[in-house]
């Protein structure tokens, strides 16, 4: 929870950058803050929680992010974007870092990040669990409400989505199907 | 980033496949190393040869089970369901991913050798260019899938003490397998979860649903075993306190699939356990495994180069 809001924190008071020749030119961080999650494009690596460090020395950049799921596809395709956008930026030597622990949890997601999902017909998760979780053997319960309509009567139809952090939802109001970002 | 920079990002597609080396896209645009950036260091007390065999071992089952669940992609008995088991398939991968690179950086010695100036990386190289013997999986994740009874009841087995295995693990002296855990913890949660869902529908569904369910808890019963089986590797692991023992798992898994069974109203199958030996570990396979091996390999075999 505080990586992501530490990262927040410092994009609002990064000091001022600038290339060899002593041009201004935008922080490393600030350009590694406008890169977005290749499957969820309304977010940027920050809202999502994903990006964990940046650290500027000159042209060289060392970008510290963490996978959502260990098994997730875009990761490659975050780090090309971040090396993109910071070489398009100036910074020549751009090296990206992976961050295992503390493994990534969906309590990452920024309030921005959460108000982007809401308007893009996504249900956002609620809090994380913590510790062990029993089999149960029943449905997981969630009380969340319909992207589109705000009706609360919504049915689960698979806890597993088009992409791993995702579950499938209908509203029985609306008939609206819509996907959930679960909780991890 | 100002338009004309978007172009030269984004001119050809074909461009951005090769990645400016047309040899190297067959295994993918770039190499990442899962592990950049990690410190791989080898901890105090524990020996880099013993703890590469043990992720082996791990790494080996997650990536078995993920080939033989992906291989109900298209033909699950609905799209929930498929989309479901692909997405256990790809946990399993990257857990994998993560396990056997964390194998090669603890031994070298394990990756196989390829020719010089091959662009495999080392976790590819150990899925891809290893022969049967040399795979330490359980045989319990190499036997074919069978219906969708055989395999939920194959998947809550598996789940429920994979979920025991890695939470232990959390607490590995092995910084890098404690983190692979934790994270692993999160998503076999969903995976069990999933499973004994379904094995509490079948049993409670139709009588043919509920038939399929116990027959298929009689086909995998007997391997089960084997998860509980400890090798002499996983004995090491567990007196250096970076793995465990898997028999220490039996009581606390044993509950898991009781509630399961109670509930579902199930008996425990009467059959017995096939063998007495942990022989996946010892790189003994089923005939099965050769058939898998082959379809999982050959792509990557026929061009250890990467071009054609």
């Amino acid at each position: 929870m505080s990586s992501a809001h530490g990262v927040a924190r410092l994009l609002r008071c990064a000091p001022p950058s600038h290339d060899s020749a002593g041009t201004p030119r935008a922080t490393a961080l600030a350009v590694a803050a406008t890169v977005t999650d290749p499957e969820m494009p309304m977010l940027t690596l920050v809202d999502l929680g994903v990006l964990r460090d940046v650290a500027e020395d000159g042209e060289h950049v060392t970008v510290t992010i963490t996978p959502t799921y260990s098994g997730c596809p875009a990761m490659a395709t975050m780090r090309d974007d971040l090396v993109h956008a910071l070489q398009d930026a100036g910074y020549a030597d751009v090296d990206v870092k992976v961050s295992l622990s503390p493994a990534w949890s969906s309590d990452w997601i920024t309030d921005d990040g959460r108000s982007k999902l809401r308007s893009h017909g996504l249900s956002t998760p609620g809090p994380a669990p913590s510790g062990p979780i029993p089999l149960t053997l029943l449905p997981i319960k969630r009380a969340i409400d319909c992207p589109r309509c705000g009706s609360a009567d919504v049915r689960l139809t698979s806890e597993f989505g088009p992409t791993a952090c995702k579950a499938l939802y209908q509203c029985t109001d609306c008939l609206e199907p819509f996907e959930h970002v679960k909780e991890i | 980033m100002d338009s004309h920079d978007l172009d030269l990002d984004h001119d050809s597609v074909y461009e951005g496949l090769l990645g400016g080396d047309p040899s190297q896209w067959a295994f993918g645009t770039a190499f990442e190393d899962p592990l950049a950036g990690v410190d791989t260091t080898i901890p105090a007390g524990v020996d880099g040869a013993a703890l590469a065999a043990y992720c082996l071992m791990l790494g080996d089952d997650a990536l078995i089970y993920a080939h033989r669940l992906s291989e109900w992609t298209s033909n699950a008995p609905d799209l929930e369901d498929d989309i479901a088991l692909a997405n256990i398939a790809l946990d399993l991968l990257g857990q994998a991913r993560l396990l056997l690179a964390r194998a090669a950086a603890a031994d070298p010695r394990v990756i196989p050798k390829l020719p010089e100036g091959s662009p495999v990386p080392p976790e590819d190289a150990l899925a891809f260019f290893r022969d049967e013997p040399a795979f330490r999986n359980v045989r319990y994740v190499e036997a074919d899938n069978g219906d969708f009874g055989v395999t939920i009841a194959r998947l809550l087995l598996f789940a429920s003490h994979r979920l025991a295995l890695l939470q232990r693990l959390t607490t590995s002296v092995d910084p890098v397998l404690a983190a692979i855990a934790a994270k692993g913890v999160k998503e076999v949660t969903y995976h069990r979860d999933y499973a004994g869902r379904w094995f509490l529908t079948l049993a409670r569904g139709t009588d043919e649903s509920r038939r399929r369910l116990v027959a298929g808890l009689r086909t995998v019963w007997p391997m089960y075993a084997e998860l509980s089986r400890c090798s002499d590797v996983e004995s090491l692991a567990a007196a250096q306190a970076f793995g465990v023992d898997p028999s220490t798992l039996s009581d606390e898994v044993d509950a898991v699939i009781e509630h399961a069974l109670a509930t579902s109203g199930i008996e425990r199958p009467d059959v017995p356990p096939s063998g007495t030996r942990p022989l996946g570990r010892d790189g003994h396979h089923t005939e099965t495994m050769g058939h898998l091996l082959a379809e999982l390999q050959v792509v990557a075999r026929a061009h250890p180069m990467g071009k054609w």
